[in-house]
């Protein structure tokens, strides 16, 4: 079947089978920004945010995904213009093998558009289910609560 | 210095050389590209450059221990969409080991790429390669495989046993006893341990037992396979190991080096575990005999059944000493499960003592021996901290245990016993990694300072032994100690290239693996120390066979100290070549020899580099101390290349060290343990650590955190479950149990950076050792807290709960 997706702002069609996971087709359409790692939805890898709400891409069959908008994490910043989160996470030392990080950021994404000002426990929870087996956490949180804070004050002037 | 935010001090001791570059938190340089989803990966670059490529999948073993009588592979042939199926009948037979380590291989060769005889539920059966994974996947379903089932052998106290079923009865080369299933042995005696214990005023003697885990990294372990233009065979592969990929692959296929190039892309963490051949040869052999891009990517499911976990090891500790504490005897046994093949069985039981007993080296007599045994359970390997894990747990918390013993507080007890600067302990030169050691005296440590720290940070003063009590909750402290090591000394070898371009900036080239530790960053730090730049000046490229310089790659806490060296070999001689043109240009004298002699990776303030008396680099400029004159390296750059007495400026050196000077650290933890559940709660943790200068801090701090949460959970809810027939039942991240964020507790960094003279830059490991603390570090809270000490990990409530009740009956 063909569905269509606005991914990152851009409409597309994508010819799927039946079965197939959101995680998959984006993958095979070139969006490999959106890394698989469990595949049963437990680790947060292949968050993507489907019409704004941050999703485990390997649970959402792709036909769901039909007419609704997908947002990647290229879709939040790129190496050329990296958003706030990005820079945040480079900057406090929260990026080690990386593979976390898309999903990572995209979680956290979805949380700073909701709270502009979380508190620490507000980032853990919202980002729970975001696994990460390298840092220990804690700079994540700290490059979250910067970007925060840095948005605020953006958001100000 | 002193840098102090919430979670994290970082302070230093001593005096060193100023640096612009080294000791600053420079931005990883490759986390834009990572924080934006490049296509980095090894899949990544499979889907992007080959979508054409064929999918492989492997069918495992359903029994623990048994024959394979006949295998039918022709309906899974006739499958529309198969190219290839691969099984013991149509692969070469070569024996290996798929432990990734130096030459010559200290793990036994146990191994084929597929053998008639399967040893746990997941090892290999069969192999197909397909045009997609749903193909390749109901090809295996087509695949029909009678086997006769043997007895398994699923507890390695049975494996020396009479009658204990054989898991190889081929005797493979390098198993020190396969008749009896012991897979590697080692006995090290200084003086007469059974005399000292006799003799000492106070004895004590433990049994601890720790258990199955795994490392899990977020990306599995994934490779893939094609042929370049020129026929030659490209595997880029998820590994810590890429000279070791091409070594042992070349070796089962039968395949010249000059056929066979390996490409480590961007890795998504490895932790040891990607120190393992488990998919490489499977590609390469995919695609040397279909032709076609071949790619293996492992399940979470297969990374759990099938890749490589942690030895569980049985460690009996003996310590022997005065009324007043001093250590006479120390006495380690260890029985090591090394599961279905011996990979690592032999170095890994090495360092449960080389790493740790030297700590204590007051002691006048030890011992340390051990059986590394084969089971028909899963695979054990190389995982972070490499037996010193296992080793601290037994080692630390029978050292609580004799403190309480004496009556004493463990931290004077371990300050009374530690080895200190300038010290040094038989047990280095008595044990290496697998054979004999290296003599090494401490040249740098601040343990002393991280102890005092971390017990203040933690409280321990005023809440050790207090056991406040909060309804059915109470609290208490505990603390540890460790050191692991930087390479492995006279073993790992390390090398670097590094060449000038006409700007001034600079291209480096090197074998070590970042594998996600940011060691291509570190490295350039140091290299642009060295050089007078900064980062932006210099690019790099590490771990392609063809490409860049061989390293033995990212493991034993190597790459900072022994690749750091290479780098810093390579900057000093580069820039020594640049200096020599400045003399042309400057028309000053230069000795030839300064320009040539072999650069020295250690700092030594009395006798200073001598070329630096006459030049130094600064900000992109040679200035001759001589005449105060400058001349910039991009002019020296294109009179070299372009104008007069052409050469390239580029260099490429080499680094074995005979040191291999130990980080240290301290632990401290507060818990509370429920006593109505057996839940054990870390309310605080402190991880003090020296891990010598710190290159790049903030990525000193994310290795120490990390190596601690992975431990935590280690200690508490990190398990293999088996069911009767040795097969995992919880292999996958819901049922096998990582720290979420919010799991995580509060921890604090304390970084206590200390200059190591023989390091570059100053500079130690400090990868593993992180790891070694929470499992002694909170069974010793625990027992503070409690009374009960437990001697089997994790510590899950069911046992928490078992000995409380078992206390009070």
């Amino acid at each position: 079947m063909t569905i269509s997706i606005t991914v990152n702002t851009v409409e597309r069609s994508f010819d799927i089978q039946p079965g197939e996971v959101l995680l998959d087709v984006l993958r095979r359409e070139g969006y490999l920004e959106v890394k698989g790692s469990c595949h049963s939805g437990d680790c947060g890898a292949c968050t993507v945010l489907l019409d704004g709400r941050p999703v485990a891409s390997c649970l959402i069959l792709a036909a769901k995904a039909d007419g609704h908008a997908v947002t990647t994490v290229r879709g939040i910043g790129d190496q050329a213009h990296p958003h706030v989160l990005q820079q945040a996470f480079v900057k406090n030392g929260a990026v080690q093998c990386g593979y976390c990080v898309p999903g990572a950021i995209t979680s956290a994404k979805a949380l700073l558009d909701e709270n502009s000002d979380p508190t620490e426990e507000e980032i853990r929870l919202a980002m729970d289910s975001n696994y990460c087996r390298c840092s220990g956490y804690e700079q994540q949180v700290e490059a979250v609560l910067d970007a925060a804070a840095q948005l605020r004050k953006g958001d100000t002037k | 210095m002193s840098i102090e935010r919430k979670g994290f001090r970082h302070l230093t001791e001593g005096s060193y050389p100023a640096t612009h570059v080294v000791g600053k938190s420079v931005d990883k340089v490759d986390s834009y590209a990572l924080a934006s989803g490049a296509p980095m990966y090894t899949d990544d670059i499979a889907a992007r450059d080959f979508p054409n490529r064929l999918h492989g999948k492997i069918l495992t073993s359903p029994i623990a221990n048994g024959v394979i009588t006949s295998i039918d592979t022709t309906a899974a042939e006739a499958l529309p969409g198969v190219r290839l199926v691969l099984t013991w009948k149509n692969t070469p037979r070569t024996f290996y080991t798929t432990a990734g380590q130096g030459w010559p291989e200290p793990s036994p060769y146990d191994n084929q790429m597929f053998t008639e005889r399967v040893r746990f539920i997941g090892d290999r059966v069969a192999a197909v390669f397909a045009d997609s994974e749903d193909i390749a996947k109901q090809a295996l379903k087509l695949i029909k495989v009678n086997f006769k089932e043997e007895p398994a052998l699923l507890d390695a106290d049975d494996a020396m046993k009479p009658g204990a079923p054989i898991v190889h009865p081929e005797d493979p080369k390098g198993a020190y006893d396969s008749a009896h299933n012991v897979a590697a042995h080692l006995d090290i005696n200084v003086g007469d341990v059974d005399k000292a214990l006799a003799e000492s005023e106070v004895t004590i003697s433990e049994t601890f037992q720790t258990h199955y885990a795994q490392h899990t990294p977020m990306e599995t372990h994934t490779a893939f396979a094609y042929t370049d233009d020129m026929g030659k065979i490209v595997i880029v592969s998820s590994t810590q190991v890429p000279w070791h990929v091409r070594r042992i692959v070349s070796r089962i296929l039968g395949l010249s080096m000059s056929k066979l190039r390996v490409i480590k892309p961007r890795i998504g963490g490895g932790f040891g575990t990607k120190q393992e051949i488990l998919i490489d040869d499977l590609v390469a052999y995919g695609t040397i005999k279909t032709g076609l891009p071949c790619e293996i990517e492992l399940t979470r499911k297969e990374e759990f059944v099938s890749a490589r976990t942690r030895h569980p090891m049985k460690i009996d500790m003996s310590i022997g000493c005065d009324r007043q504490g001093h250590f006479r005897a120390l006495k380690m046994y260890v029985l090591s499960n090394t599961g279905a093949y011996g990979s690592h069985s032999l170095t890994v039981m090495s360092n449960t003592g080389s790493k740790t007993l030297p700590l204590y080296n007051k002691a006048t007599d030890v011992r340390f021996f051990g059986d590394a045994v084969y089971t028909n359970l899963p695979v054990p390997g190389a995982y972070r901290g490499y037996g010193a894990t296992q080793g601290y747990a037994a080692l630390e918390t029978t050292i609580d245990d004799l403190a309480a013993k004496l009556g004493m507080d463990p931290i004077e007890l371990r300050k009374m016993n530690m080895i200190r600067v300038g010290e040094g302990s038989p047990i280095f030169e008595a044990l290496g990694e697998g054979r004999q050691g290296v003599a090494q005296t401490i040249t740098s440590s601040s343990l002393p300072t991280l102890i005092d720290l971390g017990a203040k940070a933690i409280g321990w003063t005023e809440k050790r032994g207090k056991r406040t009590r909060n309804g059915h909750k109470v609290r208490g402290v505990g603390m540890s100690m460790h050191m692991q090591g930087s390479g492995i000394p006279l073993i790992d070898m390390a090398s670097a290239s590094i060449k000038l371009n006409e700007d001034g900036s600079y291209y480096m080239t090197m074998g070590a693996t970042d594998i996600g530790t940011g060691s291509d960053t570190i490295l350039s730090q140091m290299a642009a120390e060295v050089l007078g730049i900064t980062m932006d000046k210099i690019s790099v490229l590490s771990s392609d066979t063809d490409l860049t310089p061989f390293d033995v790659g990212a493991y034993a806490s190597s790459t900072t100290f022994v690749s750091g060296g290479a780098v810093v070999k390579a900057a000093k001689a580069v820039r020594n070549q640049i200096f020599s043109v400045a003399a042309e240009i400057l028309g000053e004298e230069l000795d030839q020899q300064l320009v040539t002699a072999e650069p020295k990776v250690e700092y030594d303030n009395d006798q200073p580099d001598p070329i630096l008396s006459f030049y130094h680099m600064e900000d992109g400029n040679v200035l001759s101390v001589r005449s105060g004159k400058k001349v910039s390296v991009s002019d020296i750059a294109y009179r070299a290349y372009y104008e007069v007495n052409q050469h390239q400026i580029a260099t490429t050196q080499s680094f074995v060290s005979p040191h291999s000077p130990p980080p240290f650290a301290a632990h401290f933890v507060e818990v509370e343990v429920d006593e109505l559940t057996g839940k054990v709660e870390v309310l605080k943790y402190v991880a003090a650590v020296d891990c010598g200068v710190s290159i790049n801090p903030d990525l000193v701090r994310g290795q120490v955190m990390g190596a601690v949460a992975n431990g935590i959970g280690f200690a508490l809810t990190e398990e293999y479950h088996f069911g009767p027939h040795g097969n995992m039942t919880n292999p996958s991240l819901f049922d096998y149990k990582i720290l979420s964020r919010r799991d995580m507790p509060p921890t604090e960094v304390i970084v206590v950076d200390n200059y190591e003279p023989i390091g570059p830059w100053g500079a130690k490991s400090v990868a593993e050792i992180g790891i070694n603390g929470p499992i002694p570090a909170i069974g010793n809270a625990i027992f503070d807290a409690t009374g009960i000490r437990l001697h089997r990990t994790p510590y899950t409530p069911d046992k928490v709960l078992a000995a409380l009740r078992g206390k009070s009956i």
